[in-house]
């Protein structure tokens, strides 16, 4: 595009605008005993790296499920590993088991603020402007004032910057998963989309819509000819990817299903604390936990 | 995002811009400030609690207050609405007291003050009169100079990020300007009488103002070939001229004229002055500013080094201080010839003198000020005792004025801001400020290049390959000197190198620029000689 260097000028203000809200404070600084998401990821580092893969999802007395136990799908397990070996390079204090709780200091902050600036980078914002580039049937100057509203969206920012959280990796994936299929290139796509849903199992909400437009497309072409040779290749990236990421947990039954326990804690309840959905507004005026029996609540929804 | 959007709906660009801008700088709150915010909560304790006969005598902290009267009395004002922040600021004994509150009120402060700054910005872009390239906004020249003035990095590093009051300064100084351009040569000079006695950096512009205002405000008319018309001159004119500039600093420095006069004090004026001019400080700050002296110390430098291998010096008679120790006390060069605060006035000088004579001889009306004017900060610079690296902006905001106006200013405007700026980067130290320095500066240099390239495309390339080259050299400087450097033997050998690297390549940089001011200036005023005749 002619105006590439809008473009440039766009992102180096959205990276900016995420390092200076990243100076500020995290969730949980200071607070013991539990601290906060922030402290969630420092300590998933620290299991990732100190015990073997069998013991990530389960209870021990080298890990505390009660303490942020793992409750991300493997993807997010292999991120913190990762993060974890460069932490060690640095500064083994951050990552020893169980001394490292709670560790907090001002290098280490320096050095998680940029493990996500990094991930946004590599992932979120190449996605972005890769799709308002592509748009079609716009101006240029509409396709960068779409980039800097997308990158300036201040709820991705404070959660990931501020709070501290890797939202951006699993969102970044299922963007390339829409570009993806966007641009023909269903395989590519449904392989991006199955790596977010495997570094974040919230984007399962999105998983519907993915699904049913390929098995259309699939109808489409017809499901004699193209539209079969489709679906196979489709089924089978989708059953590779899943395979490759769960590959240590497949090994026994009972690590797959730790996982997914870990994975959906349908004990916790139909929500917890107060967030914005219909659930939580019903239970102001009627106390749903408390009438329905917790399966009937878990179908119901 | 809203207000945003709004404003950008309804046309209104410049205030999307001065919005965005002021957005930033709210997020900048949190970031790293140097020992000036220690000077200003000092200055605003003093101004607050003590008498205005202490004000210039204090000296329990060790940042006594070295601004002009009406700085004090700014202070003074801020106090009274920091005292709702925090009263403990506001104690002269609190030495580097800074609670969140202090924080939030001394950096409101600032960006409030830019509101001046803003206004300015407004007023040059009416002024300006650049080429009519294309109809997209963003290839305007009044686009284009709004973002290179209220976006300028080294306005927001220096003022949000290492803490000073710069932004409404310069407001006051492109005010004055912009009322020049437009004709209204009294308000412009009282604007600048008062800029002066607010910091008095500004000395360094002064002749070009007073050059300006005399041969062409005070001389009403001009002979048909553009020489004096003697008979023109208006006593009127003049007389005015002096009455404003003696009435603002009779404002100014009277009160402690009469403090002594009539309350039998100490005389406070010279007092006053020894604190606005301390020559007891070295020819160069603790980082060396990249001027002509920084090039002159590290030539001594590499001299001395010579001499000692070659064993044409003996080590005994070298003394033992160096001059890149970081500290602002005297020191006596090696080879070279030593350097008073007196050459350097007289180098100063005679650098100023050509420009100055230019602005005499062949004025060329208030286009032909502005380049006087960058010269002039230029040549300061350059030559001037103890110049802090922040003067360069001195010299930057003036000259994006120009920089819209002709192809030959745009690129030696873009060589004077890209090395000026970097050699800004050693003030921000600190690790978390790292990633902002650099991506401000990637914003400010890649938007600055580009709009100017896109503005000027129709003419000759901006820059040939040896510019280029040297330019893009600033990235390797950076990653040699931020990444590699410390990780090496050499940093607690010798730390200060990093430092002379920055300020020695600038040096380079910022001499070529102003040498092809000059030349352009000096060229441009003998072929309007020739073209009269």
């Amino acid at each position: 595009m002619e105006k590439w260097y809008l473009m440039t000028v766009v992102v180096l203000i959205g990276l900016t605008v995420r390092w200076t809200v990243s100076l500020n404070s995290y969730s949980g600084a200071g607070k013991p005993p539990m601290f906060g998401d922030y402290e969630a990821q420092r300590h998933w580092q620290e299991i990732t790296f100190n015990l073997p893969v069998k013991q990530w999802y389960f209870n021990s007395s080298d890990n505390n499920l009660q303490y942020w136990g793992l409750d991300y799908p493997p993807l997010t397990a292999y991120h913190s590993l990762l993060c974890a070996y460069v932490a060690k390079f640095i500064n083994p204090d951050w990552i020893a088991l169980h001394t490292s709780r709670g560790y907090e200091s001002q290098a280490h902050k320096l050095f998680m603020r940029t493990t996500v600036l990094i991930a946004d980078l590599l992932i979120y914002i190449p996605a972005v402007v890769l799709y308002c580039c592509c748009l079609k049937e716009i101006s240029t100057k509409k396709k960068i004032a779409n980039a800097l509203c997308i990158l300036l969206y201040p709820g991705l920012i404070l959660i990931d910057y501020g709070h501290f959280q890797y939202n951006s990796v699993s969102l970044g994936f299922a963007l390339w998963g829409v570009l993806g299929i966007s641009c023909d290139c269903d395989l590519l796509g449904s392989l991006a989309f199955c790596l977010a849903i495997n570094y974040k199992q919230m984007e399962l909400y999105h998983a519907l819509p993915f699904f049913c437009f390929l098995l259309g497309k699939c109808f489409k072409k017809g499901l004699k000819g193209k539209g079969f040779v489709l679906l196979v290749k489709l089924a089978c990236i989708v059953v590779a990817s899943f395979v490759l990421c769960w590959l240590p947990f497949f090994t026994e039954r009972e690590q797959t299903l730790q996982v997914l326990r870990r994975l959906f804690p349908v004990d916790r309840g139909l929500f917890e604390d107060k967030v914005a959905n219909i659930w939580c507004s019903f239970n102001v005026f009627l106390k749903i936990k408390d009438i329905l029996p917790r399966h009937i609540q878990l179908i119901m929804s | 995002m809203a207000a945003l959007t709004i404003a950008t709906g309804t046309g209104n660009w410049f205030s999307a811009l001065a919005l965005g801008v002021t957005l930033l700088k709210c997020l900048l709150i949190p970031t790293y400030h140097s020992t000036d915010f220690e000077v200003h909560r000092n200055w605003l304790a003093i101004t607050h609690s003590l008498p205005i006969s202490q004000w210039y005598y204090e000296a329990t902290s060790e940042w006594t207050l070295d601004y002009p009267p009406f700085f004090a009395w700014f202070e003074y004002i801020l106090s009274h609405v920091a005292k709702y922040f925090d009263q403990e600021m506001l104690n002269v004994h609190n030495l580097n007291y800074s609670s969140s509150r202090t924080l939030l009120f001394q950096r409101f402060s600032v960006i409030f003050m830019d509101v001046l700054f803003v206004y300015a910005v407004r007023e040059c872009c009416k002024c300006i009169d650049g080429k009519k390239v294309g109809k997209e906004l963003t290839e305007k020249p009044k686009f284009i100079l709004s973002v290179l003035l209220l976006w300028n990095f080294g306005l927001l590093i220096v003022d949000h990020i290492h803490f000073q009051y710069n932004g409404f300064l310069f407001g006051l100084m492109l005010l004055s300007i912009a009322r020049l351009f437009q004709k209204r040569h009294m308000e412009g000079a009282f604007l600048f009488a008062v800029l002066l006695h607010f910091k008095h950096i500004y000395l360094y512009v002064a002749p070009a103002y007073g050059v300006y205002l005399l041969r062409s405000y005070c001389f009403t008319a001009n002979k048909p070939d553009g020489s004096i018309r003697w008979k023109s001159f208006s006593f009127v004119r003049v007389i005015s001229l002096g009455l404003v500039v003696f009435l603002v600093s009779a404002l100014s420095l009277g009160p402690f004229l009469a403090l002594f006069h009539f309350s039998f004090q100490q005389n406070q004026l010279p007092q006053v002055f020894s604190r606005l001019f301390p020559f007891k400080r070295g020819l160069c700050h603790a980082y060396w500013a990249p001027n002509f002296w920084a090039l002159y110390n590290a030539l001594d430098k590499v001299l001395s080094v010579i001499g000692l291998k070659l064993k044409f010096l003996d080590p005994n008679n070298i003394p033992k201080a160096s001059m890149t120790s970081g500290l602002v006390q005297q020191f006596q060069h090696t080879v070279l010839p030593s350097v008073t605060p007196l050459a350097t006035l007289i180098c100063t000088l005679i650098a100023i003198l050509p420009s100055i004579f230019c602005l005499w001889f062949k004025p060329q009306g208030p286009r032909g000020f502005l380049r006087c004017l960058t010269l002039c900060a230029l040549s300061s610079f350059m030559f001037g005792w103890h110049v802090h690296e922040k003067a360069i902006l001195l010299a930057i905001l003036p000259m994006s004025l120009l920089s819209v106006g002709k192809a030959g200013d745009a690129s030696i405007f873009l060589i004077l801001t890209t090395t000026g700026h970097y050699s800004l980067f050693p003030l921000l130290f600190t690790a978390p400020e790292l990633p902002i320095k650099i991506l401000l500066m990637l914003l400010f240099t890649i938007y600055s290049i580009s709009s100017l390239k896109t503005l000027f495309r129709k003419e000759k390339p901006l820059f040939n390959w040896m510019e280029t080259f040297y330019l893009l050299g600033l990235g390797p400087l950076e990653v040699c000197c931020e990444f590699v450097f410390p990780f090496t033997s050499w940093k607690v050998k010798y730390p200060f190198i990093p430092l002379l690297l920055t300020s020695v390549y600038c040096a380079v940089g910022i001499t070529y620029a102003w040498f092809k001011l000059y030349v352009s200036v000096l060229i441009d005023s003998a072929i309007g000689k020739t073209k009269k005749q």
